[in-house]
């Protein structure tokens, strides 16, 4: 009963004063609301990011130079073609190790030119990782082997250097030597504001005469099935640390590569609902001001509930539940506009976002939290007002 | 039966700023069921501090008080208010209505705070504007109503709770003599009735009407209600 009629005259309270209890509910709704985006960005990025590491195939394997432990420097490959035949040799099936040399370089078609990554690479890449073609073909055994100069364009260098012409048969200038075009990549979009699309495909040979090296960057291995993988990993590091013992070499798996991803994006979610939440605290201190200014405007009213036996207790929940009204109704404003928020931006820029109801919940039972943190001050005072004091008072 | 408020040599000191004021220095007074009793006295008198004492919105210190036939001292506030609730009446000079609220929630105030429920509440708070003469306003709230019916509307707050004794401060002061009149023949009725009624006023006529006067001054009784030190 009393508690019912604590409800009435908070609700009562704040209708009252409805521009001054907007105005308080805002900071409230302007920290849930961040939150809520915030974490729905990191959420979604996390998402996408996880989707793609997938998207290239089960059961890749990454080898790359030097030990992969944090604060250790990238290290430069000793790796050659031959370390690839040898790997070969382990893994048993030469279709399953590709090997990359990657440089920068700008690519030129007449008078246009675009900078792209050029990937030196064996002919059997879009089988290790998924890649589709748009146009044309993929490169050869023979093209690798002889050292061809022929390319296959990603979609967004395609466009760069060709428009909407068809590029296929072409010629363009690759660090300024010249390629012929035998083939487009279909589209694969942008990944953390990356453009996938912006890369050239290239022999591993070719590349390899075009940089002046003999080295490769990387392997990667597509292991026949799940069981396998992490024996297979050992086997390929300890055949590669025989043939060049100076060198350390690492292999990795997506499940590692996606760990650490996560570990990243998961501390950079907090880091941005942590400040996020500062602002929820700033609207919490707002909530206070307003609650004891609210408490002194009626100071009389309290003495007259104290003369007629209201308990210290009965006009502090009085106080508390007018304050935790305040911000859970900014909670669920600030949600509705938090999600607003992030489906904005999913829909209208390329950072994803997604809506989680853990996010909501725990946006919701903070600002109630918030409520009863910064209305138990006001309401102490409120509870422990003396009624002859407060009667007095005009 | 046994008295309503039994004050035995209560005291009350204030401390303003380190120094003592005392307000209240050694007051003896029982209030019997049915009593029709006025305290008289100037500004200062120390007529207000014993309402308040008697009322237990505030504890003496010094003397013992015994309101219901509890003793104050060993009180909570807590306890302190279920007293109040259970056995005292406020009516005041400035009515201290709620705004917002009608007549009939403002009268059944007291209920909520006894946990009684809304309907209930409803039920005796219409009954008892009724018992004053206002169940034409059940519905009004205090900007829509009179001086006269606003002291009312107080008095069937004061009275919703069934108290042993009213206390009435200053209860004509805001009002024309008219209405003045005829809130105070609504307390004698009352009074007629059975309750316990406690006049404070500075108005000697208002204070001639009850059937005993207390006139204070400087914080003591003054021994005869006919001196001098009344007239002032």
């Amino acid at each position: 009963m009393r508690v019912a009629e604590a409800w009435r005259v908070a609700l009562d309270a704040l209708r009252a004063n409805r521009l001054r209890s907007v105005l308080t509910m805002l900071g409230v709704v302007i920290g849930v609301a961040a939150v809520v985006a915030l974490v729905g960005i990191g959420t979604g990025t996390k998402g996408q990011i996880e989707q793609q590491v997938e998207g290239l195939g089960s059961n890749l394997l990454l080898v790359v130079p030097g030990r992969l432990e944090a604060g250790s420097a990238p290290a430069a490959s000793t790796m050659t073609i031959d370390d690839v035949e040898a790997v070969a040799r382990v893994v048993g099936d030469r279709d399953r190790v590709a090997a990359t040399i990657a440089s920068g370089e700008t690519l030129r078609a007449g008078s246009r030119s675009a900078f792209a990554s050029m990937q030196g690479v064996l002919e059997n890449t879009p089988t290790v990782f998924v890649r589709k073609l748009d146009r044309g073909s993929y490169l050869t055994r023979t093209d690798v082997t002889t050292g061809r100069r022929v390319a296959v364009l990603g979609a967004g260098t395609a466009t760069a250097l060709f428009g909407d012409r068809d590029p296929i048969g072409r010629q363009i200038t690759i660090g300024g030597v010249r390629f012929r075009v035998i083939g487009t990549f279909e589209r694969l979009g942008q990944s953390l504001g990356v453009d996938r699309d912006s890369e050239v495909h290239v022999p591993v040979t070719a590349a390899q005469r075009l940089l002046g090296t003999d080295r490769i960057d990387g392997l990667a291995i597509r292991a026949p099935d799940r069981e396998r993988i992490n024996q297979l990993s050992t086997a390929v590091v300890d055949t590669l640390t025989e043939r060049h013992p100076d060198s350390d070499f690492s292999a990795v798996t997506q499940e590692q590569i996606l760990g650490v991803l996560g570990d990243i994006l998961g501390v950079l979610t907090g880091v941005l609902a942590a400040i996020a939440g500062i602002s929820l605290l700033v609207g919490g201190v707002g909530v206070s001001n307003i609650m004891l200014v609210s408490v002194r405007e009626r100071t009389k009213e309290i003495g007259l509930r104290k003369a007629v036996g209201a308990r210290p207790r009965d006009i502090g929940v009085q106080f508390l539940l007018e304050a935790v009204l305040l911000t859970t109704i900014g909670g669920v404003l600030g949600m509705a506009l938090g999600v607003t928020a992030a489906l904005l931006v999913d829909a209208l820029s390329p950072v994803p976002a997604a809506i989680t109801w853990w996010s909501l919940a725990l946006a919701f039972g903070v600002s109630a939290i918030v409520g009863i943190i910064f209305g138990v001050v006001p309401a102490q005072r409120a509870g422990r007002l003396d009624p002859v004091v407060a009667l007095r008072t005009e | 039966m046994t008295a309503a408020i039994v004050a035995t040599g209560i005291s009350r000191t204030y401390d303003l700023d380190g120094v003592s004021v005392p307000a209240l220095r050694g007051v003896s007074l029982t209030i019997e069921p049915g009593d029709y009793l006025a305290i008289v006295g100037t500004s200062g008198s120390g007529k207000s501090t014993l309402m308040h004492l008697l009322g237990g919105l505030d504890r003496p210190t010094g003397g013992t008080l015994l309101i219901g036939g509890r003793d104050v001292a060993g009180l909570t506030p807590g306890e302190m208010a279920k007293l109040r609730n259970e056995t005292i009446g406020f009516v005041f000079q400035s009515f201290h209505l709620l705004a917002r609220t009608t007549a009939r929630d403002n009268v059944a105030l007291p209920l909520v705070y006894r946990g009684i429920g809304r309907r209930e509440r409803r039920a005796r708070a219409t009954e008892m504007l009724d018992r004053v003469g206002l169940s034409h306003r059940v519905d009004h709230r205090p900007n829509q109503m009179s001086g006269g019916e606003q002291q009312r509307v107080a008095i069937a707050r004061a009275l919703v709770t069934d108290p042993s004794v009213l206390l009435a401060d200053e209860p004509t002061g805001n009002l024309d003599s008219a209405t003045g009149q005829s809130v105070l023949a609504l307390l004698e009725s009352l009074n007629a009735e059975g309750v316990a009624v406690v006049l404070v006023t500075h108005d000697r006529e208002v204070a001639a009407r009850a059937h005993r006067q207390i006139v204070m001054k400087d914080g003591v009784i003054v021994p005869d209600p006919s001196s001098a030190a009344v007239a002032q």
